[in-house]
């Protein structure tokens, strides 16, 4: 995506800021994580007590926190999302798949919404939404969301969630209206609990096996995180599964369908997961055709099925239930449940076109 | 934060039998235009062991609730003084979701939720007392799906609660065990009260009226947890289901004919007694045969084991509907008889017999009426099958399923 761009973009508009070295917010460049905040049972109230960037508001991370990116991120009503990882020094995360990665304890995943002033210049005028972060104790992941003040200078914790009003160009030039839903902690754990205890999603190999633009150049993330000694026993790139983007054309159409379900949908849509009970598997590694919903029939769907007979009707994008929820916006039947209030219509468009050609 | 939410910090102590001393930390949440924000935030940072109380008045919610802590009891003033209303929901695919174990849901009311109404998945130990969900415009096709609605849970416990205008179920228990469902009101919903995919369920005492379909036990394929049984159904009053079919096309539930009083479709060992059915609109027991095309080895489409015995029929069968109802009294002409049991069987017990511990049993009282419809001889040459009425050939008994008991309703709990 263009996140390499907008953080360079971001970069450049806030070296202003550092000239004026009047944010309170902004820490020395020299300082670490905080990791006895990390490690504290109760959450920080600001998020520049962690002290993960050394530039908030430029989300300019310190010395142990790197920034990264997915093959095929979660859509998230078009917000533009700065991913960054933490590992405590001396320690690493251990190489896994499908599962994510196993993270020490003080590990951190920090990612930030932000929103440009026009979805076609991704890297112009952004503003930073909130930021979530899933910490690793040792009880297990805890997960918090800090929205971002309105003087950009510090973002603050939101336990019981909040509505925010974004107004900014879309993609095809008109205005557009987000009503953007910050997640209470429970619904963090709407998509990211793993039977009863809460998971990341992201970072599993087959997302994170991409390049990725450092400042010291590109790199496939997978070789940086084992050079940088934050991730241990992985295979070389070529030998990791790697996820599609799902819009890269050049990719089979199943690949970047199933790629594209899996990280959006799939975190609920497992065994484990808060969608069990609807029997509908969308993993990218399930091979059960039926689980995946080919000719699948719903079960408490409600008005959720819209009429149709099956989750996918092979052939048959416009009589397919999973194509009807994507497109809609009512919180009755629309999915995910969670994460949107708009429809992501370019991906929908390639999804019919996977369910078109379908046998 | 904390100002939010009316942090009263009661010692609350109680005393059972004298020797048990329990304290606990209780909170109030008043309405007003911070209500749902203080709320949610109470249902974040409530301690194991305390209260969430609501007080007295109107909620207005436009997010899902949900609480993912153990030991809670969230309690209104009464089911018609405290609601949560969500009118004006935007998010969430219920009005509110429960998520932990040992939870208490009294005396309030959630009204309109844009999806189902109050759902609690994988919880141990959830108990819903003089809870009402409803929307309030009646039966409607935009209604949620399901009003009361545990799925993977265990020791499920429904009394004296009300559910009325559900476009799917109004209470629905599904992929569960351990299960009560009693005293309680369903009312103008597609279906009163489901039991699907689960087992060792005791619903009775409940009044079930002009429902589409009163009360259904269904099993359904491919889902995680299948193979429902042992299930009893009695003492209920299933009368004046008389509701059209509201259910948003597609639904499984829109194939029941309206005034489908009881209705028992795949499952095993299903107990049907006592209850009083009267004015349903199309039959007062329906036993079927999953009636779809299905593809998953482990399901069983067929009802097995299945008693109905001294129930009270009053009028009834003289309104049939929908498909099933059109399917039905073609065969049997109108009013239908008072059961009936599509009569399908697996093949290979159709060609030679169905052994006793898997038949359906019927015992009534003189002069209820029954038709085996005999679906496959029907399919397979309509010329010349015809429904078999004798009831007495279906006299027998199976053993009953024991009582289900709860942990929550022991002495103490």
């Amino acid at each position: 995506m263009q996140q390499g761009q907008l953080m360079r973009a971001m970069r450049v508009s806030l070296l202003l800021c550092l000239l004026a070295l009047c944010l309170p917010g902004a820490r020395s460049l020299a300082a670490g994580v905080n990791e006895a905040a990390l490690l504290n049972e109760k959450p920080a109230r600001l998020l520049s007590e962690y002290n993960l960037f050394s530039d908030g508001p430029a989300q300019i991370p310190v010395d142990g926190v790197l920034p990264y990116d997915l093959v095929t991120p979660l859509f998230s009503d078009y917000a533009s999302k700065l991913r960054f990882v933490h590992v405590p020094l001396g320690k690493t995360a251990a190489y896994a798949d499908p599962e994510v990665f196993d993270f020490p304890v003080g590990s951190a995943l920090i990612k930030t919404f932000a929103y440009p002033a026009d979805l076609r210049a991704p890297q112009k005028d952004v503003r930073l939404i909130e930021t979530r972060l899933l910490i690793r104790q040792p009880d297990g992941w805890k997960a918090w969301a800090y929205v971002w003040n309105d003087d950009m200078r510090d973002a603050r914790l939101k336990l019981a969630g909040k509505r925010l009003h974004i107004e900014t160009i879309g993609l095809d030039g008109g205005p557009l209206e987000i009503d953007y839903a910050v997640p209470n902690a429970n619904q963090c754990k709407g998509c990211h609990a793993l039977g009863k205890t809460i998971t990341p999603i992201g970072p599993a190999a087959r997302h994170l096996n991409r390049d990725y633009v450092y400042r010291e150049g590109v790199d496939n993330q997978l070789l940086a995180w084992s050079k940088r000694q934050i991730l241990s026993a992985a295979p070389r790139p070529q030998d990791a599964p790697r996820a599609a983007n799902w819009q890269d054309t050049s990719e089979p159409i199943d690949r970047r369908a199933r790629s594209y379900l899996d990280i959006n949908c799939a975190h609920c849509h497992r065994l484990e997961g808060p969608a069990s009970n609807s029997g509908l598997v969308l993993t990218f590694g399930e091979s059960d055709k039926r689980r995946w919903g080919h000719r699948k029939r719903p079960v408490a769907a409600g008005r959720g099925s819209g009429g149709y007979t099956y989750d996918i009707d092979p052939g048959k994008a416009t009589s397919s239930i999973l194509i009807f929820r994507m497109k809609s916006q009512d919180p009755g039947i629309m999915m995910p449940e969670l994460g949107r209030s708009l429809v992501h219509s370019e991906a929908v468009t390639m999804l019919e076109a996977w369910i078109d050609q379908m046998e | 934060m904390r100002k939010s939410a009316q942090r009263v910090g009661i010692l609350l102590v109680v005393l059972t039998f004298g020797t048990a001393v329990m304290a606990a930390d209780s909170v109030t949440v008043l309405p007003g235009p911070d209500a749902a924000e203080q709320l949610q935030e109470a249902l974040i940072t409530a301690e194991p062991g305390s209260t969430i109380n609501l007080a007295e008045g109107r909620f207005e919610i436009i997010d899902g609730l949900s609480l993912d802590i153990a030991d809670i009891t969230i309690r209104g003033v009464g089911m018609d003084q405290t609601i949560l209303s969500f009118d004006g929901q935007k998010g969430g695919g219920e009005g509110f979701l429960i998520t932990s174990d040992n939870v208490i849901l009294e005396d309030f009311a959630v009204e309109n939720s844009k999806g189902d109404g109050i759902k609690s998945k994988a919880a141990d130990q959830i108990t819903y007392r003089r809870i009402r969900v409803e929307w309030t415009g009646g039966p409607d096709e935009t209604n949620g799906a399901y009003g009361i609605y545990p799925v993977e849970s265990k020791n499920v416990l429904i009394e004296d609660c009300v559910v009325r205008g559900a476009s799917d179920a109004g209470i629905y228990v599904g992929q569960s065990e351990n299960i009560i469902v009693r005293n309680s009101t369903a009312a103008y919903n597609v279906a009163g009260i489901e039991i699907e995919n689960s087992k060792y369920a005791d619903v009775y005492g409940n009044t079930v009226t002009h429902n589409t379909g009163g009360i259904l036990v269904f099993d359904l394929p491919n889902l995680p947890v299948m193979g429902g049984h042992s299930v009893r159904v009695f003492d209920n009053r299933v009368v004046d289901n008389d509701t059209d079919n509201f259910a948003p096309a597609g639904n499984i539930l829109g194939m029941v004919g309206r005034g489908t009083g009881i209705m028992v479709m795949a499952n095993r060992n299903v107990h049907v007694f006592a209850n009083t059915l009267k004015n349903n609109d199309t039959v007062h027991v329906l036993i079927a045969t999953y009636p779809n095309d299905f593809d998953d080895d482990n399901y069983i489409p067929h009802p097995r084991a299945v008693m109905v015995r001294q129930n009270i029929y009053e009028e009834g069968g003289a309104r049939p509907a929908g498909d099933v109802g059109d399917i039905i009294s073609n065969v049997t002409g109108t009013p239908v008889p008072d059961i009936v049991w599509d009569g399908v069987v697996p093949l290979t017990e159709w060609v030679t017999w169905t052994s006793a511990e898997d038949r359906i049993y019927i015992q009534e009282p003189e002069g209820t009426t029954f038709a085996n419809l005999k679906m496959i001889q029907n399919t397979l040459y309509p010329w010349g099958a015809s429904p078999d009425r004798a009831i007495a050939d279906y006299a027998g008994t199976l053993p009953e399923p024991k009582a289900v008991t709860l942990p929550q309703l022991k002495p103490g709990n």
